[in-house]
């Protein structure tokens, strides 16, 4: 670890002011000391930004939620409404790191928590997200937890959060405040692709400090937050599939599905979602939306297996969701 | 400890060449064999046991290793001065007396020395001191280091340095004939994953010279063998070293011989005078000890019609660098487990460059079960035979291969009052259970482990208070050591818990076995006995009665009609040593301990997630010396066969054979949740007289022996899939499924 300034923001102003001169925001921690242990991550400055007023998660005026950016994974899991509204939230939250880990992590280090790709954790390894322009190590490499989406053949991270796949089919939004000012954005178009810049990550710019996360009314349907992963319990999602799906009079209304583990971001795609309005619940319709979610999909070697998983665990997912729903 | 010397009229020794007597069941004392809490449990979950990282001498400085960014090469250049410039940094050391890797256990000298040259992605290359941990883990990391680099193998399928140990090898009968002739024979390969042993506590040291003499706290297992191979590092006589190591936080094998943090620490602190601690970080334990190989291993098994086998080979490949000695010992078990009598044994090891492959709980039969009591599966099937049955069927009169007897063996006990106790009767055909979206199936496998019982000499102190104490350098790895001690001494002399003090963790104490192998608490055990003996010796001559006629119960001594309180007795410190070597039992007997093991487990029908439901696990070693210590370990086995079964496995990089997942998130050891509520059952009744005169045998490593084979079988049970490839990940299941109609 090399030594670093520390400072305490007192206002968001404060924390965007200092980002801005190139502080990197300290949350929770838990990913950004681990990176920084290891010289990943070598900020010379940190503002910590727990002290903050972004604790709270508050109804909305449109009968939503919004979450502040330092509510941590166990509370914001264990919150009533979420539990009871956004129960797919709730689970996929449940789902991640471990109890001690939750407690400690915050709803923005969550969304901006890095990827897992063991090449960038090791400085000793080609990685053009950690070192632009000295290759990628993972594309020949051990990939079993990478990218079959999204990615480019500058990179094939995965982002490994749950948390953000299940705000992505529930269609939430992220809150930001910067030093000139603030916005609100889709969770969708928080993230970039890697293309040929794979280390950057976000549309974030410098300074922009996450403010909170909002959730839209609770839709209707069933939830589920499905995670495949090799072992049962602490560890990231091999494939995961957070879904909402309505059904009435036999026919699938509506269907939100997000999916983890695949690609670089919490992944959406509306033409999967369309394909399943309107039609009765079967293996023929549950694989029809599988071809199209998985039509571009490229496997590198050892993560060959996730195209198939994935559509296995898209019909195991909707299968219990239609069955609930029904 | 004093250097006068000491009254020898008590000491016992005893070589192990003829079965002995059953003395531990006479006493009356009532300790032995009770589920008894650990003397040591309480500093352990205070947080004030010590263990080596945890001293403050003064002056103290921290070192940091640096590893190697190479596979294969030499070091021509460090930037040692730039670094040294840096705040707090106090001195970058390279070269000789840095080791390689670890020493294999029981080594007793030096494992290879050999910078500037790299044998590994990973191995030590440089160690910096500074006066702090961050400081000096900083400049490690700023080190640059230049290599001239060589073209490494890393393959162990298509390396081109294949040894074939001679004694390894065996060919009896006539193997192809009886595959041609029998009406029954299956040929199957099944490859497993390389392990980590993952020991909660990482490699630490902290090393001091006082007075030219090294003191080393470290965290290892076998203290007499580690002060030689440390001493030989350094270039040092033995004298000069002693190495304390009261509290090891877990070993499996990977602290058995002496690690590079070790001799780095001493070298660096005799070179600046002062106090030097080296801790590896988690990544550093994975890549700089002992890793398990992967192996491949083809089984060809045959039987008749009743199921009585013709022939049986285990044929293996393993890796391991060049120059190690060690190679793991796949098909240790199947030599002795089953009959037939056709069999091939070969074992090839490849020289590759990955991390050293050393010992991991239960080299040989942790790997060597999987291929076997899973081929022993497909055996039956093939034969359409119960597979329990087909196991006691040909469970051998005398050793196939040397025509040894055995000595006690309950296997056929195990496997019946492990299947009526798990309920096998009702195990249903292969994919014949759907509840909800889990196949649920159920698997056995029978357990072994070679018994082995190693030199060990301890001290027992019998003291006017009526306390007694108990030196040896035996250590506790987490493991029981100073329960069973306590228990052993306690039994011996009438004493309570309360009454005995158990000294351990100190190489100047008499020289054990250590831990390791399952021999610790035999072996310590019965020199502990023997000094017991001794000492009840004295106190019979001093109540003039003959030993066998002295009872001892609660600090009285009773015989020949008189009862006298040992505070009365006992006027001057009675000690007496005892001393244990195998003997000629070992050569005449075949001496392992056996189980059978029950898993019932559910596969999803879409995505191939195994869990296990319920697992089962019978043993059988002879005499319990505290049944929750050693219910314990056979726990903590059965967790590591789930392991081995489903999660476990170190991935190295396909080009330069690294250790890419090497930290605990993404090296998958079976969290709570991986882990059902398990039953392991004792047979309370079971001595093995041949093994040691306490009648007792290993437990470590006998739990983990055939676990993950019964998981693998109960898969194949619940859904038709035969994994023989080792992890079942999901992605090895799944697209065999049969589809649910
Ligand atoms: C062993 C292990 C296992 C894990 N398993 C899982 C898992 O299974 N599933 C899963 O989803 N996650 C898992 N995690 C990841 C965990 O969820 C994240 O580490 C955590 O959510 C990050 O939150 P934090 O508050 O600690 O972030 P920090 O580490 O503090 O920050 C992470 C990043 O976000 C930035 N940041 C933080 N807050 C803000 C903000 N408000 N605005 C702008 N930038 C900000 C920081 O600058 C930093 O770059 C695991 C982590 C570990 C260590
Ligand atoms: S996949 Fe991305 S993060 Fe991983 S090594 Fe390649 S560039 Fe780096």
């Amino acid at each position: 670890m090399r030594p670093f300034d520390y400072a305490r923001a007192d206002t968001t102003s404060d924390a965007a002011t200092r980002a801005a001169a190139g502080a990197t925001f300290l949350a929770g921690g838990t990913n950004l000391l681990d990176l920084m242990k290891l010289e990943v991550m070598a900020p010379e400055a940190l503002v910590d930004v727990t002290r903050l007023d972004l604790h709270e998660v508050e109804a909305t005026d449109e009968s939503g939620l919004r979450i502040g950016a330092l509510v941590t994974n166990s509370d914001l899991a264990n919150h009533a409404t979420v539990r009871a509204h956004y129960p797919v939230l709730s689970r996929a939250l449940l789902s991640g790191a471990t109890v001690q880990l939750r407690n400690k992590a915050t709803t923005g280090g969550n969304l901006l928590q890095r990827t897992r790709c063991p090449y960038f954790y090791d400085t000793a390894a080609a990685c053009n997200k950690r070192d632009p322009g000295t290759g990628c190590a993972a594309m020949e490499g051990r990939n079993r937890i990478l990218a079959v989406l999204g990615a480019s053949d500058h990179c094939i991270a995965t982002h490994p959060s749950d948390m953000a796949v299940a705000m992505r089919a529930l269609g939430a939004r992220v809150v930001t405040e910067g030093p000139d000012g603030g916005r609100e954005l889709d969770l969708g178009d928080l993230y970039r692709l890697p293309g040929d810049t794979p280390n950057i990550e976000t549309v974030l710019s410098d300074g922009e400090l996450i403010t909170a996360v909002i959730l839209p009314p609770p839709p209707a349907g069933a939830q589920s937050y499905v995670k495949v992963r090799d072992r049962a319990s602490y560890a990231f999602a091999l494939v995961s599939v957070a879904g909402v799906v309505a059904v009435e009079d036999g026919r699938i209304t509506s269907a939100n599905l997000a999916f983890g583990g695949l690609a670089p971001m919490p992944w959406r795609n509306e033409a999967v979602e369309t394909a399943l309005i309107g039609k009765a619940p079967s293996t023929e319709t549950f694989d029809a939306a599988a071809d199209i979610l998985l039509a571009d999909a490229k496997g590198h070697g050892d993560n060959d297996f996730k195209i198939p998983l994935a559509r296995r665990t898209l019909r195991r997912a909707l299968r219990e969701l239609c069955e609930r729903a029904a | 400890m004093d250097d006068t010397p000491r009254n020898a009229d008590f000491d016992v020794a005893l070589t192990m060449d003829a079965a002995q007597p059953p003395v531990l069941d006479r006493t009356v004392q009532g300790l032995l064999g009770t589920a008894m809490d650990r003397p040591d449990g309480p500093l352990k979950v205070t947080g004030t046991a010590r263990y080596a990282a945890e001293a403050l001498p003064e002056n103290l400085v921290t070192g940091f290793l640096v590893r190697a960014t190479i596979t294969k090469g030499r070091v021509i250049g460090m930037k040692a001065e730039a670094v040294e410039a840096m705040p707090g940094v106090i001195r970058v050391m390279t070269g000789h007396p840095l080791l390689r890797n670890p020493a294999q256990g029981q080594a007793h000298q030096a494992p290879e020395q050999i910078l500037p040259k790299v044998d590994y992605f990973g191995q030590p290359v440089a160690l910096v001191v500074a006066e702090t941990f961050e400081q000096a883990r900083h400049a490690a990391q700023a080190l640059v280091v230049t290599y001239e680099e060589e073209v490494a193998e890393v393959d162990p399928n298509a390396a081109s340095q294949v040894d074939k140990p001679k004694a390894s090898q065996l060919d009896q009968g006539d193997l192809e004939g009886a595959m041609r002739s029998s009406p029954v024979a299956i040929d199957t390969t099944y490859t497993t994953a390389p392990h980590s042993s993952a020991p909660m506590e990482p490699h630490a040291s902290i090393a001091e010279w006082v007075d030219g003499r090294l003191q080393l706290r470290g965290s290892y297992q076998m203290l007499k063998h580690n002060v030689a191979e440390l001493a030989d590092s350094l270039g040092v006589d033995e004298a000069r070293v002693r190495i304390h190591a009261p509290y090891v936080g877990g070993g499996f094998g990977s602290k058995l011989g002496i690690a590079p943090e070790a001799v780095a620490a001493a070298h660096a602190a005799r070179e600046l005078g002062r106090p030097v601690r080296v801790v590896m970080a988690r990544d550093q334990v994975f890549e700089m000890t002992m890793r398990r190989t992967e192996t491949t291993q083809r089984m060809r098994l045959a039987c008749d019609a009743d199921g009585l086998m013709t022939a049986l080979a285990h044929e293996d490949r393993v890796s391991n660098l060049p120059g190690e000695a060690f190679s793991e010992p796949t098909a240790q078990g199947t030599h002795f487990l089953y009959g037939g009598a056709n069999r091939r044994f070969t074992h090839e090891v490849a020289r590759i460059h990955r991390p050293c492959a050393g010992s991991v709980r239960a080299p040989g039969e942790a790997v060597g079960m999987i291929a076997l009591e899973c081929a022993m599966d497909e055996l039956a099937e093939a034969a359409d035979i119960d597979p329990v049955e087909l196991r006691i069927r040909n469970i051998p009169d005398t050793t196939p291969e040397g025509g040894q007897p055995y000595s006690e063996r309950a296997l056929e006990r195990c496997l019946r009052e492990g299947a009526e106790r798990f309920g096998w009767s009702q195990r249903r055909g292969m994919a014949e259970r759907l509840e909800g979206d889990w196949w649920v199936g159920m698997g056995v496998a029978a357990a072994v482990r070679t018994n082995m019982m190693e030199e060990s000499i301890a001290r027992v102190t019998l003291r006017p208070d009526g306390t007694a104490l108990c030196e040896t350098d035996m250590t506790d790895i987490g493991t029981g050591s100073y329960a069973i001690l306590t228990q052993i001494v306690g039994e011996m002399l009438g004493l309570p818990r309360e009454k005995v003090e158990v000294q351990i963790g100190d190489s100047d104490l008499p020289k054990s076995s250590g831990s390791g192998g399952s021999f610790g608490a035999q072996s310590c055990g019965s020199a502990v006995f023997l000094a017991c003996q001794g000492v009840r010796k004295h106190l019979a001559e001093r109540m003039e009665v003959a030993p066998d006629d002295l009872t001892l119960r609660d600090g009285r001594a009773t015989g020949g009609n008189r009862q006298v309180a040992l505070t009365d007795l006992v006027e001057a410190p009675m000690s007496a040593e005892g001393h244990v070597k195998p003997g000629e039992t070992e050569d005449n007997f075949s001496i392992a301990g056996y189980g059978a093991h029950f898993a019932e487990v559910g596969v999803h029908r879409d995505t191939g997630e195994v869990r296990v439901h319920r697992m089962l696990g019978v043993f059988s070693i002879g005499r319990v010396l505290n049944m929750k210590t050693a219910t314990s370990q056979c726990h903590g086995g059965m967790i590591w066969g789930i392991g081995s079964a489903l999660t476990e496995e170190i991935m190295h990089d396909p080009r330069d054979g690294r250790i890419v997942n090497h930290n605990l998130a993404e090296y998958h050891i079976p969290v709570s949740l991986d882990v059902p509520q398990l039953d392991a059952m004792l047979l309370e009744d079971t001595r093995d007289d041949q093994a040691n005169p306490i009648q007792a045998k290993g437990i470590g490593e006998l739990g983990i022996s055939g676990a993950a084979a019964a998981v693998g079988n109960a898969i194949r049970n619940a859904c038709g899939v035969r994994v023989r490839d080792f992890p079942a990940t999901p992605d090895k299941i799944f697209p065999h499924l049969p589809d649910v109609t």
